[in-house]
């Protein structure tokens, strides 16, 4: 048997049972290398339970700092005996299996292609604790430091991440570095340390970046793009954005001399009073927003074609899981780009951003609420729950010391009073915006009846077929001037001109850089764009246009983008080709690389000759 | 439908209120509700509420949803600004702008349709929430722009223009809004202007979530024998509990009225609501008690009308969530934004 041997670039997974406790202590983990320098990417696979079904904890650990989903699984902690078989399975050959072997488990349920190493993890905590709870949270904290022996990890960096964690509560410090340390005096005297072939060794790759979820990033964004309205629904996975949002809040937004909350937050019965909430407080002139994932967007529809079409400003952060219907509430998807890009009844088409990280979660979140108000139309941060649930090493947050927020075109007093002609559907400036007022400006000028129905340029009802077509054409003009409002694609050219290009999105991004390195070292050829927004920049169909054959690579099953963009770019739809993975797992690069390379084989192939005649 | 505007001409001679507003200024475009139509009363007692206690319409954001009592915003208080949502909806974006804004007059108005059958959700949590607004319900049981069909507030056994008996049972909004703890809450007849006239003035000074249920028939659909929302079945069966006068501020009771036949409220706002007891076992400061009152006397098949129940010292949901005294959407970036030297530490913290 060849075991595998790695420094610095494997993956462990532990498998575990939901409510053990055991979260804190794989974090733990994954964050005390981190603290080595080395880069890791962990992702939570958990069920829509709250207590004993089976949950995952998968730590990429990668030097090169590559925090896509690679696949597979090196080392097992395995720890969950309902999913013992399937777990074993999943280790790549060569790989390793730690368990807990108090109880002896016959041969049949091992593998010999694989290292096992066991350790009687119950008998040494039932041993050292007598109360229930603490023997279950101390099992996990001392195979931690089982692990950090066996993989070499520096117990400083546990430490430290204890006294921290703890700071003031002695106590729990001390009984923690007791667990840790009795995990590692185990595992030196009694494994056989040296027969691990994966090591972690000290690196400098992590630097001035953070390790943060994106829904909390996106939170902070709100905080920091001035958000004061926040109504939401708990929908998994999109609630811990809105708590998050409550917590920044209370830390940041209550006036030090009144103690007043310079925020209001509603937890409302439904999505449909969510939306409704947001939308009364954007037609009221304050920055607001809604988290909420695909069900509650069904919900929201009918409200957000009122927003589109009475011009009012609302952020809705749609924190995407696997649909249709309930779906996989606890997996990720990129599959409501259609659901959200045309919402409504009649004919619509919405603003969305498309965030690859935590980082942009939190700069998206700011900009989207300048671009409601800009815009005065919803507008969508389309992230998902890879990015929103997972802790991501990401870029430092970083805001613009004096940067003011973008209110859009609202007349004032001074300018009604001045006898400024207002028409609250009127075109003033040619870019299809016009002005609007808040309620309660001026006694005598400004005020409107704002409706679902058909209007016109000064807000009265009208069927006027013309009148109709006049204020549809101009919303149009509207969305046009947002293309170049919004965050403009990026490129990364392949190091030789190629007929070949992808188009990418969201979370795909860490999986996509790295399948492009791959690319690049076995001399494949690929152009590679990020789009960040619909409605899509000029230079998208450029791109596409510049290319002979264009991946679009998207989580979902129906090739929703690329549905958008033959229809708004009016491509041929055969130049375009779908790469599509929708299982519910975050996309990997070697998914990428393989599905990509299947393609091309195909474009490739030598014509066959002619038969002579 | 189409858009109306009314002439702007005024009589010389129309009488002003302190703020210098004629009548005439609280309206707002012509009605295209059919001719008698209750809804037009209401909104005439709107009007009028507004004038007598000299409100600035532009202070008032009025809010409805979908159907003909949701169109009436658009006939009255054409200085305020309105919002027309979605059908059942209104409470919820009216909570939005409640929370954006709370300096303003929140007037919502809705009908038995967008609030008992498609929004009674909405109805209900705004009242939970203790949105401070005044709630107004035009109920005539009956879909009018759909053309006669049962709202969820038609009585069992109430007749359709068509012949159809109603077998559902009635949503009671009033008992409703008493149980989900609204703090004000009156029930009147569009064709009482006498007694519907105080009532909205006296929710408006109310600063909490006051809703009035207002009876008002259809003439086009619910207003035929058999229907329990007629002008003849309601003045019938009309059991008034109480009659209220409206005051500003505590004026000395100069009319003589019989021991105990009183019943004086002075609200958070120093207003004064003189409840003449036409009744004198009701008491509109007894929640519980008024939940019993409505639901004997809705057995007896009566329509037990007025100021049902007050409670003086409300809260709203401003309170509840110690927001800001000044509107939220008047805070910018220096109060709002957090700053980069914070960041840097949120970021330190995230390592």
């Amino acid at each position: 048997m060849k075991k595998i041997s790695a420094i610095n670039d494997f993956v462990v997974k532990f498998a575990n049972v939901n409510g053990s406790g055991s979260a804190s202590a794989n974090e733990l983990f994954a964050r005390a290398i981190l603290r080595m320098g080395v880069p890791v990417s962990p992702r939570n696979i958990f069920p829509s339970n709250i207590q004993g079904l089976p949950t995952w904890y998968e730590v990429r650990v990668n030097e090169a700092g590559y925090l896509g989903r690679r696949g597979g699984c090196d080392l097992m902690v395995a720890m969950n005996p309902q999913t013992w078989d399937a777990d074993v399975k999943e280790i790549e050959p060569g790989g390793y299996l730690f368990y807990d072997s108090t109880r002896v488990l016959p041969k049949s349920k091992f593998r010999d292609d694989i290292t096992v190493i066991g350790m009687p993890l119950t008998q040494i905590t039932n041993e050292a604790y007598t109360d229930v709870r603490q023997r279950q949270l101390f099992k996990n904290i001392i195979y931690v430091g089982a692990l950090s022996a066996l993989l070499d990890m520096d117990p400083k960096a546990v430490e430290q991440l204890f006294g921290e964690q703890y700071k003031g509560k002695e106590k729990l410090i001390d009984s923690n570095l007791k667990a840790l340390h009795m995990g590692r005096d185990y595992a030196f005297a009694n494994l056989n340390c040296g027969e691990m072939g994966l090591k972690v060794k000290p690196a400098n790759n992590v630097g001035k970046k953070i390790f943060i979820e994106g829904n909390n990033a996106a939170a902070l964004g709100c905080v920091y793009g001035g958000a004061t309205v926040c109504a939401w629904y708990p929908i998994t996975p999109s609630s811990s954005l809105a708590e998050a949002f409550q917590k920044h809040c209370s830390k940041y937004r209550v006036d030090a001399v009144t103690g007043k909350n310079n925020f209001a937050i509603i937890q409302a019965e439904d999505e449909l009073a969510s939306i409704g909430i947001v939308i009364g407080a954007g037609w009221n002139g304050a920055r607001s927003f809604t988290a909420t994932s695909g069900p509650g967007i069904s919900l929201m529809t009918e409200f957000i074609g009122l927003a589109y079409f009475a011009e009012i400003p609302a952020t809705i952060i749609n924190v995407q899981r696997g649909g249709p219907s309930t779906g996989m509430p606890t997996r990720t998807q990129q599959a409501d780009i259609l659901s959200c890009a045309y919402a409504s009844n009649g004919d619509t088409k919405h603003v969305l951003l498309f965030p690859e990280d935590p980082k942009e979660c939190f700069d998206f979140a700011a900009e989207a609420l300048d671009l409601a108000d800009r815009l005065q139309t919803p507008i969508f941060v389309m992230t998902d729950l890879d990015i929103g649930m997972n802790t991501r090493l990401c870029e430092p947050l970083e805001w613009k010391e004096g940067r003011e927020y973008d209110r859009g075109k609202v007349m004032t007093a001074e300018e009604l009073e001045a006898g400024k002609d207002f028409g609250r559907y009127l075109d003033v400036d040619g870019d299809g915006i016009p002005y609007r007022t808040y309620p309660g400006t001026h006694a005598k000028r400004g005020a409107y009846f704002t409706r679902g129905t058909t209007k016109d340029r000064y807000a009265r009802y009208s069927e006027e077929g013309p009148v109709y077509v006049d204020n549809m054409e101009r919303l149009v003009k509207k969305f046009e001037t947002a293309k170049n409002l919004v965050p403009l694609p990026l490129t990364r050219k392949a190091q030789r001109a190629s007929k070949f290009g992808v188009l990418y999105f969201g979370s795909t991004s860490p999986a996509m850089n790295e399948a492009l390195d791959v690319f690049d070292e076995e001399g494949i050829h690929v152009d590679a764009m990020r789009i960040r927004a619909f409605p899509f920049h000029q230079s998208i169909m450029d791109f596409i246009a510049a290319h002979d054959h264009v991946f679009v690579v998207e989580q979902n099953r129906d090739a929703q983008l690329r549905s958008m963009l033959l229809t708004e770019g009016n491509l041929n739809a055969a130049k375009v080709i779908p790469v599509l993975h929708y299982d519910g797992t975050p996309i990997t690069a070697r998914f990428i690389v393989s599905a990509i390379n299947d393609q091309m084989a195909l474009f490739n192939v030598t014509p066959l000759k002619k038969v002579a005649q | 439908m189409t858009y109306l505007t009314k002439p702007k001409l005024h009589h010389p001679s129309l009488v002003t209120n302190k703020l210098g507003y004629t009548r005439r200024d609280y309206e707002g475009a012509i009605s295209t509700l059919c001719a008698g139509c209750g809804h037009d009363s209401i909104s005439a007692a709107i009007i009028q509420a507004c004038f007598n206690i000299d409100l600035q319409p532009h202070r008032v954001a009025k809010l409805s949803g979908i159907g003909c009592s949701s169109k009436a915003p658009t006939y009255f208080l054409g200085g305020s600004h309105g919002f027309n949502t979605v059908h059942g909806r209104m409470p919820s974006v009216l909570t939005g702008a409640n929370l954006a804004n709370r300096d303003l007059i929140y007037l919502g108005v809705s009908g038995d349709g967008d609030s008992a059958s498609i929004g009674l959700g909405q109805f209900a949590h705004s009242m939970r929430r203790g949105v401070n607004m005044v709630y107004i319900v035009m109920n005539n049981g009956v879909y009018g722009l759909t053309k006669g069909q049962f709202s969820a507030t038609a009585d069992k056994g109430s007749k359709s223009k068509r012949g159809v008996i109603n077998t559902d049972s009635p949503v009671d909004m009033v008992a409703l809004a008493l149980q989900l703890g609204a703090t004000y809450v009156a029930r009147s007849f569009s064709g009482d202007k006498a007694q519907l006239v105080p009532l909205i003035e006296g929710a408006i000074a109310h600063q909490g979530a006051a809703f009035i249920d207002v009876i008002s028939p259809c003439v086009a659909f619910n207003n035929h024998p058999g229907s329990t929302k007629s002008y003849d079945y309601v003045r019938e069966h009309n059991e008034a509990v109480n009659r209220i006068d409206f005051f500003h501020h505590r004026e000395e009771i100069t009319t003589d009225y019989a021991p105990g036949s009183v019943q004086e409220v002075v609200q958070h706002d120093g207003s004064v609501l003189r409840l003449r007891k036409l009744h004198d076992d009701y008491d509109a400061h007894d929640r519980i008690g008024a939940m019993n009152y409505l639901q004997e006397h809705h057995a007896k098949g009566e329509v037990v009308t007025g100021l049902l129940f007050v409670d003086p010292e409300p809260d709203d949901l401003h309170s509840h969530l110690n927001t800001a005294e000044v509107p939220l959407n008047t805070l910018n970036r220096p109060a709002l934004c957090p700053g980069a030297a914070a960041l840097d530490k949120i970021n330190a913290s995230l390592r």
